[in-house]
């Protein structure tokens, strides 16, 4: 007992020590960062200064803003409203099919998600294989125009964060006790109020772990509105970008960063007071 | 005349070519509080997943309040169950799981709130209504449970080992519980359990189930004092079994047995011909010893040696060996006047019980 016990205290402290060095920490310099200016010689220096977050209010800023939190949050909803059925599915199923899906799930992880991302170029492209498809098929006469458009954007992050809103889905939908599902079953509820009141509530806690890993990416990820959106596609994670990478301004990218962050906890921290009221309320 | 709320006509359930359930006839009364019994694995809780709905019969029919169900899912049925392990929803109140299944029927809000509180009363939990199901005890859980399938009205409540979870001193007070709540409700119980007891002190008829078929029906005492079969016999209650030859009938009902090489004259409620081989099952509580300086005349008595004395408290258990090698257990109750009961390992003494209290039963190998 008294080693055991030693263990856990031992692999506690790890995991502090380690979301202390690699989470907190750098945080926290990022929004020290955010509270200095910079010049030509230095990436960061003194004085501290609030200046960066008032270049933040400019229209040019907010519309960038404004837009990557639709594209990540139409994104974050079809990753889930594609992503649920399909963990529910697999998590209920009983056969040597399980492991097999799984494993489809997976797969895509083994190739970088960069090579993903150029080779979905090849199938929406103007010439590429889905509109070769959908001429042949006689279902459109003209190339539609996906490629460098938001659409493009959307669907190259729901491809790649698909996985990421999945994978906790899955995990809590395994947990669910059948027997719940039999007693509303069996205390009057059709499938959609068992699902509605039953199943949802209880899986929320997947949902929003799958929704804040697929969120948080899509606003951020530079990568893919740049290989799919084109040059006029600049979401925040290229804004962040710019600042370090091209303007060189450490300051202003971490007043970026965590604005972000800020708008995120907010999120949450919203989500957690409506659900602690609704269990309040009385539901019909 | 009593009317039938559940009946079921040859109804057959096999799940991948194996036989769970053999041709079950069963009529449950109303009103009545019904035990299927039998060990685990016997089928019991297949049968009340076909009553309920969980489950389609591979063959035969299941009428609810004289409708033929076949087909229709569990929503759709009037019956309730409370689920072994209670299966209250953990993210509503105690107050929303019982008002799960009116909200399901779209009753009013003022008349859920009235029902609720009515079924909330008989349970004794109206403190409890706004708590979660992980801030109360078993017992309480439990009485959730039955609450929240209570509130519906159904015609039929069906119970799976319901009180297997709780520890044995809750079990004993939940049983008095469950049998008075049966009472105040009016609601037709069906209840599942493998424990003999339980099934015995609170069932009006208990179905003993083996391997799929149903065995026997009746009330406690029933299937206590006249087991049909061996397997009934062996299943509920301790039991001394000897083998027994009929040695001559009169009217069918008095008998002569031999047993061991003793004559004795006994009651059969089964007709009985002569030569025919049976089984004699006696109960320990029914056997009787002396010792052997107690006794004048031994002549449908068999002289045994004590191998055991487990004291009871109430009673005296007694491991006797017989001349032929048969172990037999007697069970012998307290009397203040009394002093026989003093009995040393290894004594010699005599065992017999009153001519009528066995159960004859037909030769099974």
């Amino acid at each position: 007992m008294k080693t055991d016990n030693h263990f856990k205290s031992l692999s506690l402290s790890v995991i502090w020590a380690w979301m202390f060095l690699f989470a907190l920490l750098p945080f926290c310099l990022v929004i020290i960062a955010s509270l200095m200016s910079h010049n030509e010689s230095d990436l960061i220096t003194l004085p501290t200064t609030l200046a960066n977050y008032q270049h933040l209010n400019n229209s040019t800023y907010i519309r960038i803003f404004e837009k990557s939190f639709v594209i990540a949050g139409i994104s974050t909803l079809l990753c889930l409203i594609i992503g649920y059925p399909f963990a529910y599915i697999i998590a209920r199923m009983q056969s040597r099919w399980k492991s097999f899906l799984l494993l489809l799930v997976i797969i895509p992880f083994w190739t970088s998600s960069l090579i993903r991302s150029y080779a979905l170029i090849a199938i929406i492209k103007a010439k590429g294989i889905l509109n070769s498809l959908l001429i042949a098929f006689g279902i459109i006469d003209q190339p539609l125009a996906i490629l460098f458009t938001n659409y493009a954007v959307m669907i190259g992050l729901i491809y790649n964060l698909l996985p990421f809103m999945i994978l906790p889905i899955m995990t809590n939908v395994e947990r669910l006790d059948q027997r719940l599902i039999d007693a509303a079953k069996d205390l009057g509820a059709n499938r959609f109020t068992t699902f509605r009141k039953i199943i949802i509530p209880l899986t929320m806690p997947g949902i929003i772990a799958g929704s804040i890993l697929v969120f948080l990416p899509a606003m951020t990820i530079f990568y893919i509105p740049d290989i799919l959106g084109g040059a006029k596609s600049i979401m925040l994670g290229n804004l962040i970008q710019n600042q370090f990478l091209i303007s060189q301004n450490w300051p202003m990218g971490s007043a970026f960063s965590a604005v972000l962050t800020l708008i995120l906890v907010t999120l949450i921290l919203v989500h957690v007071w409506v659900t602690r009221g609704n269990k309040k309320r009385e539901w019909l | 005349m009593v009317k039938n709320v559940v009946e079921l006509r040859g109804v057959y359930k096999s799940l991948h070519d194996h036989e769970i359930l053999h041709d079950i006839n069963l009529e449950v009364r109303e009103g009545e509080f019904l035990t299927l019994l039998g060990p685990s694995g016997c089928g019991k809780t297949t049968l009340l997943r076909l009553i309920s709905g969980f489950e389609t019969p591979t063959s035969g029919n299941i009428f609810i309040d004289g409708k033929n169900v076949s087909g229709l899912p569990p929503h759709q049925r009037h019956v309730h169950t409370v689920f072994q392990s209670y299966a209250l929803f953990p993210h509503m109140t105690v107050f929303e799981n019982i008002a799960f299944g009116l909200r399901c029927q779209k009753v009013p809000l003022p008349e859920i709130k009235e029902r609720v509180a009515n079924v909330l009363r008989m349970v004794k939990l109206e403190k409890y209504a706004e708590r979660k199901p992980s801030q109360l005890s078993g017992g309480q859980q439990q009485r959730v449970a039955i609450a929240r399938a209570a509130v519906n009205r159904p015609r039929v409540l069906l119970l799976d080992e319901p009180l297997s979870a709780l520890d044995y001193r809750l079990r004993k007070t939940m049983q008095i519980e469950l049998k008075q709540l049966q009472r105040t409700l009016g609601i037709t119980f069906i209840f599942v359990t493998h424990d003999q007891e339980e099934a015995l002190s609170m069932s009006d008829r208990v179905v003993v189930i083996q391997e799929g078929c149903i065995e026997q029906v009746g009330t406690p005492r029933q299937v206590y004092e006249e087991p049909g079969t061996l397997k009934v016999a062996t299943f509920i209650g301790e039991v001394n079994i000897f083998a027994g030859e009929i040695m001559s009938t009169e009217n069918g009902k008095h008998v002569t047995l031999r047993i061991l090489d003793k004559l004795r004259k006994a009651k059969s409620t089964r007709p009985c011909t002569p030569g025919e081989k049976v089984h004699v099952v006696v109960r320990p509580e029914d056997v009787r010893v002396w010792n052997l300086h107690e006794v004048e005349d031994a002549t449908d008595m068999f002289t045994g040696t004590v191998e055991e004395v487990i004291y009871k408290g109430t009673t005296v258990d007694l491991i006797v060996r017989l001349a032929d090698n048969t172990i037999v257990a007697a069970t012998e109750f307290f009397d203040e006047d009394d002093d026989r009961l003093e009995y040393k390992i290894g004594s010699q003494i005599w065992v017999s019980w009153t001519p009528g209290w066995e159960v004859i039963l037909p030769h099974e190998d």
